[in-house]
């Protein structure tokens, strides 16, 4: 309702307290046995004022926002201190004060849109709910807020929007819609939990400009929760560095960025600086030359794509999601035989088909999946997953086969003592090095990574990134390397090529493509990654306002 | 054409083609019953040339190919043919099968719509009251009475109810024997214990299978969403758990309502109803072929018919197919 505060963001009003959490204790079960996740935080937000929760999966982000709402996830418990709102312990409050303060003073935005929306109801009828449940408004009353918001959020077709079904709207344009819910009863408080991890970087600048609008012109104090420093300097007026459910740091955001104090939050900076020298490209080992490809009879997804990888370089793949880069990947390992166009393997054509492929070619090309939770068998120890390949391709058994497991394992800098282990049993980074090694087990020539490190946090990639990029200097291997991430692309790359809609739209050594000018698309994708500069967002909307044009691809 | 009204005509042709495809398995079956019917009517003494006669009169002495063409496009005229039975009695009245089976199925509807009219909606309001209290008193007591219910045999149960409910407190009569004329309130009177017998068989799958879908969903985003946009709990399960439990819960109430109508022959002969079950029993003893053939045929018809409407729903329930992108 303050609508009058419309001062810019870092230099306006803060109000009182308006929660205040003290020695927060949290605990999760698991084997019947509660483990602290939350240990002791405090936390204090005023009204207006939007506060940055940074750290990696498990310091107990999510927790701790929703313990701001007095809520606890199934199988956790809050189990010590207090949490203040406005005057209210949440903890201490009867259910019904709980129930009746959340989706009306204090709202929530999840992480993804898609999954948070429920899949049976409208749009509108889900963003109304809140306040219908609790009388504020009128049906009309409240429809009519709700298209005004659309509206605010930049929302194409705010009329019609709300009356679609959330599989009919795209990813961000739910998550537009989701804050948008969240707005609807002017809560003093709103808990974003990383509104935009799940977003491609494109649509990532539109949902955050349209967050960061709408919570200034209502005044919404805010957490803001992300693994993402760069996305929370543009949108947090102070940040807050958690690990292992304490807090490390906390500062005001232009501070925290240039002079961190502690050791573990310079680390969390230290993985975009990772950086590789070109090498220039050499004989090509893979050349995909003019390749269509379609699921079924549905719209292409590959039209006319070249693709060429010198040997023992990496060539990354970068585009947003439904670009084609997958199913690029499907096309080479043969998962999905190509319409038209050939692939040149060694200088030989490959069947299209993957059973028609012998043995061999099929060991001298294999692939690393995103998540390495599905791609492992979890009823397969180490010792299995990697001595399969071992086995089937270069015909190793008994203690030839344990020392090849065992060099493997060294390559990958993991001790001989996890061969044992199922995969249940590693973390996620561990996990990943496995996939790793069971590719190399074949002895491959061309490895296809596949997203590898979309999954895992900023530190364990930078150890999987400097993993592939050592065993290409001794092991002399090729990467196709598919991201959707700039800074993953920074770190490894020796050639980029950029698709957009199934078709490339540039291709060349790192350095050029990565320098100006770009093709239009290549500037959008390149101009909307986050930097730590914390007016990177408002100097790229107010570029982008003077060219309207390079926004077009982006709203989506 | 609309996809969701494709699919549902599809379902049905899939339907009638199943029916078919049954049709010709009841008659292969039944031409591998033992025994043989005029063997059975006129007795061991009966000469070759009587038997032989008779089989002629009845058609028995065509080939079985022929046999079933003759019935099934009868069947399609809604002509189910005449009863064995009838033609071997000297007075000459002949019993077409339509007229034996048609009140026999009305009194089986009778039952089964009364039972369900009561354990679908009973089901349903334990099935959400367990989720919404999971692991509390209330869910183990429902959970436990209810297995409990389905693992007795039913005609045990229904001795159990005659003994407590007609015997030593006379609220309800034994014989369930209802007449085509008997006032309607009568009729409930008589078939009460029946009726409840066959809703403590069938309430705990359908409550079972209510709760889990629900339970199923709660773990899911959109749960956890609804819980922080503050809504109460039973909203939580009937505004946004149940809309997307719908299809595994119709699942088992046609497989529940389809076994009300082709599973009850325990039931009537316990509480001697006039059923359809019963009247199949008896024409399988007496070899009354015609018969036999017709009740298979409904009870077929019965459980396809539930579930077809068990998939119209699975498709109706699901707003992906019902409002494309």
């Amino acid at each position: 309702m303050n609508e009058t505060a419309k001062s810019s963001r870092g230099a306006r009003t803060k109000g009182d307290v308006l929660l205040e959490i003290r020695n927060l204790q949290i605990e999760g079960e698991s084997d019947e046995v509660w483990q602290p996740i939350v240990r002791g935080v405090d936390l204090t937000l005023k009204r207006g004022e939007v506060l940055g929760l940074i750290g990696e999966s498990g310091a107990g982000k999510s927790t701790i926002g929703l313990a701001a709402m007095g809520y606890a996830r199934g199988g956790c418990r809050i189990s010590g201190g207090s949490v203040v709102f406005d005057g209210i312990d949440l903890l201490t409050a009867s259910d019904e004060t709980r129930r009746k303060l959340r989706g009306t003073r204090i709202a929530y935005v999840a992480q993804s849109a898609a999954a948070s929306f429920n899949p049976a109801h409208r749009l509108l009828e889900q963003t109304i709910e809140a306040e219908l449940r609790e009388g504020f408004r009128t049906k009309a009353e409240a429809e009519k807020d709700a298209i005004e918001l659309y509206h605010r959020l930049r929302l194409p077709n705010p009329e019609e929007i709300g009356f679609r079904y959330p599989h009919q709207v795209s990813g961000g344009q739910l998550q537009r819609a989701m804050t948008a819910m969240a707005m609807t009863c002017r809560p003093d408080l709103i808990i974003f939990d990383e509104p935009t991890t799940a977003l491609d970087v494109t649509t990532q600048v539109e949902v955050l400009a349209a967050i960061r609008d709408i919570v200034e012109q209502f005044h919404t104090a805010a957490i803001y929760i992300t693994h993402d420093l760069a996305v929370v300097a543009q949108m947090a007026d102070r940040i807050k560095v958690l690990r292992y459910g304490k807090s490390v740091e906390e500062a005001p955001t232009r501070e925290m960025l240039t002079s961190p104090r502690e050791e573990y939050t310079r680390s969390l900076w230290s993985v975009r600086k990772l950086g590789k020298q070109e090498q220039p490209g050499g004989e090509p080992i893979l050349q995909v030359k003019n390749v269509t490809a379609a699921y079924g009879n549905a719209v292409r997804v590959l039209s006319d794509v070249t693709v060429t990888v010198p040997r023992g370089r990496t060539v990354a793949v970068v585009g947003e999601s439904g670009s084609g880069k997958s199913t690029l990947a499907r096309v080479i390992t043969g998962l999905l035989p190509p319409i038209e166009g050939q692939i040149i393997f060694n200088g030989k054509a490959l069947p299209r088909a993957l059973k028609e492929r012998n043995a061999d070619t099929l060991r001298r090309i294999q692939m690393i999946y995103q998540m390495p939770d599905t791609a492992l068998n979890p009823r397969q120890t180490v010792y299995e997953v990697i001595g399969r390949p071992i086995e089937f391709y270069r015909g190793l058994t008994g203690a030839k086969k344990e020392a090849r497991i065992s060099e493997l394992m060294k390559l990958i800098e993991m001790d001989d003592s996890y061969v044992d282990r199922f995969p249940g049993e590693l973390s996620g980074g561990q996990k990943q090095r496995i996939c790793i090694a069971r590719a190399l087990a074949a002895e491959p020539e061309l490895i296809i990574c596949d997203e590898v490190t979309s999954a895992l946090d900023q530190i364990v990639q930078e150890g999987i990134l400097q993993l592939l990029m050592r065993l290409q200097r001794e092991l002399g291997v090729s990467y196709l390397f598919i991201t959707h991430d700039i800074a993953t692309v920074r770190a490894i790359s020796d050639e980029i090529v950029v698709m957009f809609q199934g078709r490339v739209v540039q291709q060349g050594p790192k350095t050029q493509v990565l320098s100006p000018p770009h093709p239009p698309y290549t500037e959008l994708l390149l101009s909307s990654v986050p930097e730590m500069d914390p007016d990177w967002l408002t100097n790229l909307l107010a570029r982008r306002k003077a060219q309207p044009e390079a926004m077009k691809a982006g709203d989506r | 054409m609309n996809p969701v009204l494709r699919t549902i005509l599809q379902r049905l042709g899939l339907g009638i083609a199943t029916l078919f495809v049954v049709s010709i398995i009841i008659s292969l079956t039944i031409e591998m019953l033992p025994g043989d019917f005029a063997r059975a009517v006129l007795g061991q003494s009966a000469t070759p040339e009587t038997v032989a006669a008779f089989q002629r009169e009845i058609g028995l002495d065509r080939s079985p190919v022929v046999r079933y063409f003759n019935w099934i496009s009868g069947v399609l005229r809604g002509d189910f043919g005449e009863s064995y039975a009838s033609a071997g009695s000297l007075a000459g009245h002949r019993r077409l099968v339509a007229e034996m089976i048609g009140p026999r199925l009305l009194n089986t509807l009778f039952l089964a719509g009364a039972a369900a009219l009561i354990a679908v909606p009973l089901s349903l309001f334990l099935g959400f009251m367990a989720a919404l209290y999971r692991n509390s008193f209330f869910d183990r007591a429902v959970n436990v009475v209810s297995l409990t219910s389905i693992s007795s045999p039913e005609f045990f149960l229904a001795y159990i109810l005659i003994m407590f409910l007609a015997v030593k407190f006379p609220i309800f009569v034994s014989l369930a024997s209802i007449t085509p004329n008997m006032p309607f309130l009568d009729r409930l009177h008589a078939i009460a214990l029946p009726t409840l017998t066959l809703v403590l068989v069938i309430v705990a799958h359908m409550m079972r299978m209510t709760r889990a879908a629900i339970i199923n969903l709660l773990a899911s985003p959109y749960i956890e969403m609804s819980r922080l946009k503050g809504a109460r709990p039973m909203q939580v399960i009937l505004r946004h758990a149940l809309p997307n439990a719908w299809a595994p819960i119709a699942n088992v109430i046609a497989l529940n309502l389809a076994y009300l109508v082709v599973g009850v022959v325990v039931v009537e002969v316990v509480f001697t109803y006039p059923g359809i079950g019963q009247l199949m029993v008896d024409a399988v003893s007496k070899r009354d072929l015609p018969v036999v053939q017709g009740c298979a045929l409904v009870f077929a018809g019965t459980y396809i018919l539930l579930n077809l409407l068990a998939d119209i729903v699975t498709i109706v329930s699901n707003p992906r197919l019902l409002h494309p992108r």
